[in-house]
């Protein structure tokens, strides 16, 4: 069933703006929303076509007369944030996570005419530590999460979620669990970390990582919105990179930072804004966290294009990090070595 | 005979150049109306020597580590890393310090999943590992042992990341079932903790086998159990005591105290050179039963007692054949 109505939240932010452009070019759906505090960037805006901005916060009842009014069908949370990339506010995050889903929530259970829910959430929610398995998969509980992350508002948004499922049983409810994105147009919190001339890694680890391409994420995203696939999925890009093998492949150099200095490696970069590292990120970079995609695969009828290694390779080159050590030269002196006569 | 039938059926012989003689008179094939093109002289490339294909072979290792350009599986598992960096130096150890002599290795299947269950011993778990050597080196194409580790190991610096690189993951059901169903051989040591800490006079008593989470693995996923029989490992580092406060303070689950250590500090890390024998025997299978008897506490208790009791002996039998701890 294609929607009639669609209402964005988030809108503003990268994938809220581009998920609206692309349902705006589906000429069988006839109205696209999209919500949020502040508008989208002026490029971002220029993208979105006839999809319509209305400034509102979802944190205020309000936000159920405009999904009345508009009668929306379709509702897409994607104002969510469980990594935000800079500095920002603990509390305004934290509020904008629960209090929004909260009040968005209850104005879609008010709403007869809605149809269908879909949650952009994230992979945060299984944690990450010494206790979680190498790869999650959908049905697998929560372990290790930090209390001072925002993982723990994923966790709390999606049992809101459930929660509004068992309300609203007429509503089908989609939720997308996605890795950390990463990618060239991008502003996310890995794409700050790899971009940082010395980066800093817990000593003695090497966290998995699991990413995926906006591209991707935005796909799928417009699936699950387009078709009734209800449910709990996993997304992420095929295999896994390691924290190390990242940072080489950036060109960029690790610096081994101490666990137990890690808080306060993390605030220095707080405090001079430039990449904002919260708890469960610092557990993240500590033992990473790889999700199983065989029911987005499977059921949901969706194959990430990139994989993680080609997502990753995307975003080097399209910030143009030029690597340290030139492997051209290696190269070069390997094939020397070869070709010499004995 | 063979001829005349290629030539009716006017198939362009590759075999011998009288045949292909023939065969042109007869039917000029289009590719001899073309101008005949000798392809382009190639000089021989000269034979590089031991040592130049060696440092460049060292060189291209180096490049391809400084820029990650190496794969790594969703457990982490660095099969080039583990290759040529950490399995060399013990390798040695294996064939030089414990003499391992490995046992019914032709119980291993060349492939498939399997779950290796063995006997636990040593103060540091060193069997684990000398038992992945064995199982790698015996097999071919060679095939990783993919061990189950506790929490702790992958919660210490260094140690965990080490693990995980190397291929070993946390003991759960998903990630066993998970790499058994990706038909991997999987390594377990049932009795943990229990079995590796145990005290010097304890030696090669198997330990309780705990909830039998492994055969549920194994049932679930139709796998055979191969048990496997660890003697000499016990020997490594005698404990005869243990600083339980300490182990309390750092976190660990004993502290052990041997002949050596802490007496004589760094050098009591040293392992005595007792003379090691694994033995791999007969796979029990699985396949036979239902995967839904993996909840079935009766079948599950039933198979963890067989797995143990067929260590148990083997470990009697071995005992009893073997010349002496450090002799062979």
């Amino acid at each position: 069933m294609t929607p009639k109505v669609v209402l964005v939240t988030g809108a503003g932010g990268y994938v809220g703006a581009h998920l609206a452009a692309r349902l705006a070019a589906n000429p069988d759906i006839e109205r696209v929303l999209g919500v949020d505090t502040a508008p989208p960037a002026k490029d971002l805006l220029k993208t979105m076509g006839r999809a319509e901005f209305v400034r509102a916060d979802i944190r205020n009842p309000l936000i159920a007369k405009v999904i009345s009014s508009a009668r929306v069908d379709t509702v897409v949370h994607a104002a969510t944030t469980a990594n935000p990339p800079g500095p920002a506010r603990r509390t305004a995050i934290k509020e904008m996570n629960v209090i929004g889903t909260m009040q968005l929530l209850a104005a879609c259970q008010r709403s007869p005419q809605l149809r269908k829910l879909v949650v952009k959430s994230t992979a945060a929610v299984y944690g990450a530590g010494a206790r979680v398995p190498a790869v999650c998969s959908e049905d697998m509980a929560p372990k290790d999460i930090s209390s001072g992350g925002y993982a723990k508002d994923a966790v709390e948004v999606e049992g809101y979620v459930r929660g509004f499922t068992r309300r609203r049983p007429d509503v089908r409810v989609t939720t997308m669990r996605l890795t950390n994105m990463i990618g060239p147009g991008i502003d996310t919190v890995l794409t700050r970390y790899f971009a940082l001339p010395v980066v800093p890694t817990v000593l003695g680890y090497d966290a998995r990582v699991q990413l995926l391409h906006p591209e991707d994420a935005l796909a799928v995203l417009e699936r699950a919105t387009t078709t009734d696939l209800p449910g709990v999925y996993n997304v992420g890009g095929d295999g896994v990179l390691t924290l190390s093998q990242a940072i080489r492949r950036a060109g960029r150099v690790g610096v081994p930072v101490p666990r137990v200095a890690m808080p306060t490696a993390a605030r220095v970069f707080r405090n001079a804004r430039v990449v904002d590292f919260s708890d469960d990120q610092i557990q993240f970079l500590n033992y990473g966290r790889v999700v199983d995609t065989t029911r987005l695969k499977q059921d949901f009828g969706f194959t990430p294009r990139w994989s993680t290694r080609q997502a990753f390779d995307d975003y080097v080159h399209g910030r143009g990090l030029r690597p340290v050590l030139d492997p051209g030269r290696l190269a070069a002196l390997e094939n020397r070595i070869r070709r010499t006569d004995g | 005979m063979g001829e005349r039938v290629m030539q009716e059926a006017r198939v362009i012989p590759l075999r011998s150049p009288g045949q292909r003689r023939r065969m042109n008179r007869s039917v000029p094939s289009p590719v001899d109306s073309r101008p005949p093109v000798d392809p382009t002289p190639l000089r021989p490339a000269p034979e590089p020597t031991g040592v130049q294909q060696q440092l460049a072979n060292a060189i291209g290792f180096l490049r391809k580590r400084l820029t990650g350009d190496y794969a790594v599986d969703e457990f982490g598992f660095d099969e080039q890393l583990t290759e040529n960096v950490i399995l060399p130096p013990l390798r040695m150890i294996y064939e030089k310090w414990f003499r391992v002599e490995a046992i019914g290795t032709e119980n291993l299947p060349a492939d498939g999943g399997a779950l290796i269950v063995s006997n636990h011993s040593g103060t540091l778990p060193l069997d684990s590992v000398m038992t992945g050597i064995a199982v790698h080196d015996n097999t071919s194409p060679n095939r990783y042992l993919r061990m189950l580790g506790a929490d702790l190991v992958f919660q210490v610096p260094v140690l965990g990341a080490l693990a995980r690189k190397t291929g070993q993951t946390l003991a759960c059901g998903a990630d066993a079932e998970r790499l058994l169903t990706a038909g991997e051989l999987v390594g377990v040591w049932p009795e943990g903790f229990k079995g590796v800490g145990k005290s010097f006079k304890d030696r090669y008593k198997l330990q309780r086998f705990g909830r039998g989470g492994f055969v549920s693995a194994a049932l679930r996923t139709g796998v055979p159990i191969i048990p496997v029989s660890v003697v000499g490992a016990e020997e490594i580092y005698p404990k005869i005591g243990d600083i339980k406060p300490l182990a309390r303070l750092l976190g660990f689950p004993y502290f052990p105290v041997t002949p050596t250590f802490p007496l004589l500090g760094p050098l009591g890390a040293v392992p005595l050179p007792s003379k090691w024998y694994i033995e791999f025997g007969e796979p029990i299978r699985t396949d036979r039963h239902d995967p839904a008897d993996a909840d079935d506490p009766m079948i599950v208790f039933n198979l963890s007692d067989q797995v143990r009791e067929t260590i148990q002996q083997t470990l009697y039998r071995r005992l009893g054949q073997r010349p002496g701890i450090f002799r062979g």
